[in-house]
């Protein structure tokens, strides 16, 4: 087995570029979006300032250690949350958990990579008319993104495509196999995972090391800071500046984004023209730098001449179901993620709702299961649960939730960052459907526990969202999103958007796979635009 | 460089990060000793002894005995020291607690302690208490070993060749479902 954890140092060009350099894109975020597009724009030859908020980690500076991580790599800037979802009770500073890092949330992500169905494109179509429910199909369809998902997988070395083996199953999933089959489900199996199992790309194959979220210090798991982000450096076109958090996008007085004002680490303003500026900083910030770069042309936020920024904001019908057991699992032993039933994604109203989830494997630590597996709870009926640690086993649900005008990102009226900006609030109040997928997808993650002697189960609420999609939506028409099919904003054509943001719909199918594969495809459009001068 | 918030990050209804003290090994406790009170800044002894009490009911594990509790109430203690709100926050909540029945909390069968939180376990005192002893007992290592939580497995070089799929009272997948490792 290699013990190379890090990729082969290559040759890394650092470009540096003037501020006042207009013909640079500004990539605002490093993640799943930012990450890809900026690597992908280098490649094409365009040069590329790339803006990442938080510090730069590597796997050498990651922890085997979940509070640690937490506190490293989570965006931890003031957040509030209302509505009726739980988190807002629970967790009610912090609506998301995702990352402020060199690498975005693919440093924490866990690599489930699945693509959207044919369907979860076109809702509005599809779906009966559901009261309540904002839906609106994509200006895309799944035919048209096929040839970009296939250069996603690659990119990511997503097992069970590309001839890459699936991984090797778990105690945890052995338990999930056992039982969903014994439920009697049909499509069980370690996953479609952006985790080598073989070394793989200059990266080595997993070490089952079980601590995916804290960040993988194999490297096996696919993340932005040490695939995309070190290979666009190596093309001697990207400037790169960490710790460099936007404040506020800038336009002139032809409605063309002219240039960004970001804090640098010292907290110094720094202005960086731009001919093209792509937005990639994860649903809630991105929603909420456009809210806060309101002008007299954009009284509303920038390029939201629809009032639809912010709003449509998604995170999955998730919750989750732990098993416990009569004898030992170790659930933490091994990929967090790797174990999938398949079986519900599908569209079937005959269960009593629209829409379908996916049921993927997850573990926790001790620490986090204290934390999460019934928030808030305390006594001896809680600690007795905790005392059989190892002896659970876990899954989660990801399911489609419905978009809905009233759940959304807004600027909170009174209270300020430490830029003197307003903060954001989240509200979310669950759909009817979402509390029926919800209700039955416990019951079905139970039966696959019970199936194989579980002597208890416990339904665990969502937790603070790691999905989070929807608040700058794509549309075909001006009128009901942010973005066109591209990314490419309504408003502003030379100011696009990169991450889950854009997405219509939620589908029950975890977001990283889409948001680089439509990054890929952006990068072609921006690149083609450019070199015919029409951005 | 982004500022580890070590203490705190949440207001209310959240998630407190210890500090140092996470990582301690437990206290030597004097037989018969309320000594340990002596040590603390903030609080006074009085004080101590309740959130201890408190502390034990909180997250109840009978095989760990008082130092592990006891590295709770410091931990307040020392968020105390810094904070004036949180220093008021546990002074009064004391007092609350003493309140309830009008006999001191510690003075109370264990029943009646438990009666007594369960009044107040809505209140801003008993979320800071719980949510800072979710850290402080949950991330001490000690505790990990006593409860059979290992922690880190990169110092072994992960579970791969150290029983990630060593379960042996369920059958193992097929192949098509859980390829052999690499």
């Amino acid at each position: 087995m290699s013990l190379r954890v890090a990729p082969k140092a290559k040759r890394k060009i650092v470009a540096r570029y003037e501020y006042n350099d207009d013909s640079v894109v500004v990539v605002v975020g490093s993640g799943a979006g930012g990450g890809t597009l900026a690597n992908e724009l280098c490649q094409k030859g365009l040069k590329v300032v790339l803006l990442e908020a938080g510090a730069a980690q590597s796997p050498a500076t990651f922890r085997n250690d979940e509070w640690f991580a937490f506190n490293q790599l989570a965006w931890l800037d003031k957040r509030t949350t209302s509505g009726s979802w739980r988190v807002a009770r629970d967790f009610p500073n912090l609506p998301a958990w995702t990352c402020k890092t060199l690498g975005g949330t693919t440093v924490h992500w866990a690599g489930a990579s699945l693509r959207f169905q044919e369907h979860e494109f076109k809702t509005r179509t599809v779906y009966s008319n559901i009261q309540g429910a904002n839906l609106l199909d994509w200006p895309l369809t799944l035919e048209e993104l096929q040839p970009y998902y296939a250069k996603a997988e690659d990119k990511l070395g997503v097992t069970r495509t590309n001839d890459i083996p699936g991984l090797p199953g778990n105690n945890n999933f052995k338990v999930m196999y056992n039982g969903a089959t014994r439920a009697g489900y049909k499509t069980v199996h370690t996953g479609r995972m952006a985790i080598n199992s073989r070394a793989r790309d200059d990266r080595s194959a997993c070490w089952q090391l079980g601590f995916c979220f804290q960040g993988c210090k194999s490297g096996a798991k696919w993340s932005t800071l040490y695939t995309e982000i070190p290979k666009a450096q190596e093309s001697g076109r990207l400037d790169l500046r960490t710790q460099s958090q936007v404040l506020q996008v800038q336009h002139d007085k032809n409605a063309r984004v002219t240039s960004v004002l970001y804090a640098d680490k010292n907290g110094k303003h720094i202005r960086q023209e731009a001919r093209v500026v792509c937005l990639a900083c994860n649903s809630i910030e991105t929603a909420r730098l456009l809210l806060n770069s309101d002008s007299s042309t954009f009284p509303h936020g920038l390029a939201n001449s629809s009032g639809e920024i912010g709003k449509n904001y998604m995170r999955h019908t998730t919750g989750s179901v732990f098993g416990i057991f009569k004898r030992p699992v170790h659930m933490y032993r091994g990929t967090v993620m790797a174990g999938i039933i398949q079986d519900e994604a599908g569209l079937n109203t005959k269960r009593g709702f629209t829409g379908g989830f996916e049921m993927e494997t997850i573990s926790l630590g001790l620490p986090f299961a204290a934390a999460f597996l019934n928030p808030g709870a305390w006594g001896r009926d809680y600690t007795r649960l905790l005392e059989q640690f190892n002896n659970m086993a876990g899954m989660w649900i990801v399911g489609e939730d419905m978009p809905q005008s009233r759940n959304a990102v807004t600027l909170h009226p009174t209270e300020k960052d430490q830029f003197g900006l307003p903060i954001p609030n989240v509200h979310y109040d669950d759909h009817a459907n979402d509390l029926a997928m919800r209700k039955y997808a416990y019951q079905r993650g139970s039966a696959v526990y019970d199936a194989v002697g579980a002597v208890e189960t416990i339904e665990v609420p969502p937790y603070p969202s790691t999905h989070n999609m929807g608040t700058c939506r794509m549309s075909a028409h001006a009128r009901d999103g942010v973005c066109n099919k591209w990314g490419q904003t309504h408003d502003i054509k030379n100011l696009f958007i990169s991450d889950g943001s854009q997405f219509a719909t939620s589908g029950a199918e975890n977001p990283t796979l889409t948001i680089v594969t439509l990054a890929i495809r952006q990068a072609d459009y921006i690149a083609s635009e450019s070199s015919h001068r029409n951005i | 460089m982004k500022k580890l918030k070590r203490r705190e990050f949440l207001q209310k209804g959240a998630l407190v990060v210890a500090g140092a003290a996470a990582f301690a090994s437990g206290v030597e406790v004097v037989a018969g000793a309320e000594q340990w009170t002596e040590g603390l800044k903030n609080l006074n002894p009085h004080q101590g002894q309740t959130l201890l009490a408190m502390a034990r009911h909180i997250f109840p594990h009978p095989e760990l005995d008082d130092s592990y509790y006891i590295i709770v109430v410091q931990d307040l203690d020392a968020d105390a020291r810094t904070k004036a709100d949180t220093a008021k926050l546990l002074s009064e909540g004391v007092a609350r607690l003493d309140a309830v029945k009008s006999a001191k909390f510690v003075t109370l069968p264990p029943t009646d302690q438990i009666a007594v939180l369960k009044q107040i376990d809505r209140t801003d005192f008993f979320t800071k208490v719980r949510s800072s002893e979710l850290v402080s007992l949950y991330n001490n290592h000690d505790v990990w070993k006593k409860l059979g939580y290992p922690g880190a497995s990169y110092p072994i070089g992960g579970y791969l060749h150290h029983g990630f799929n060593d379960l042996s009272w369920l059958p193992d997948p097929p192949e098509s479902a859980s390829p052999k490792p690499a």
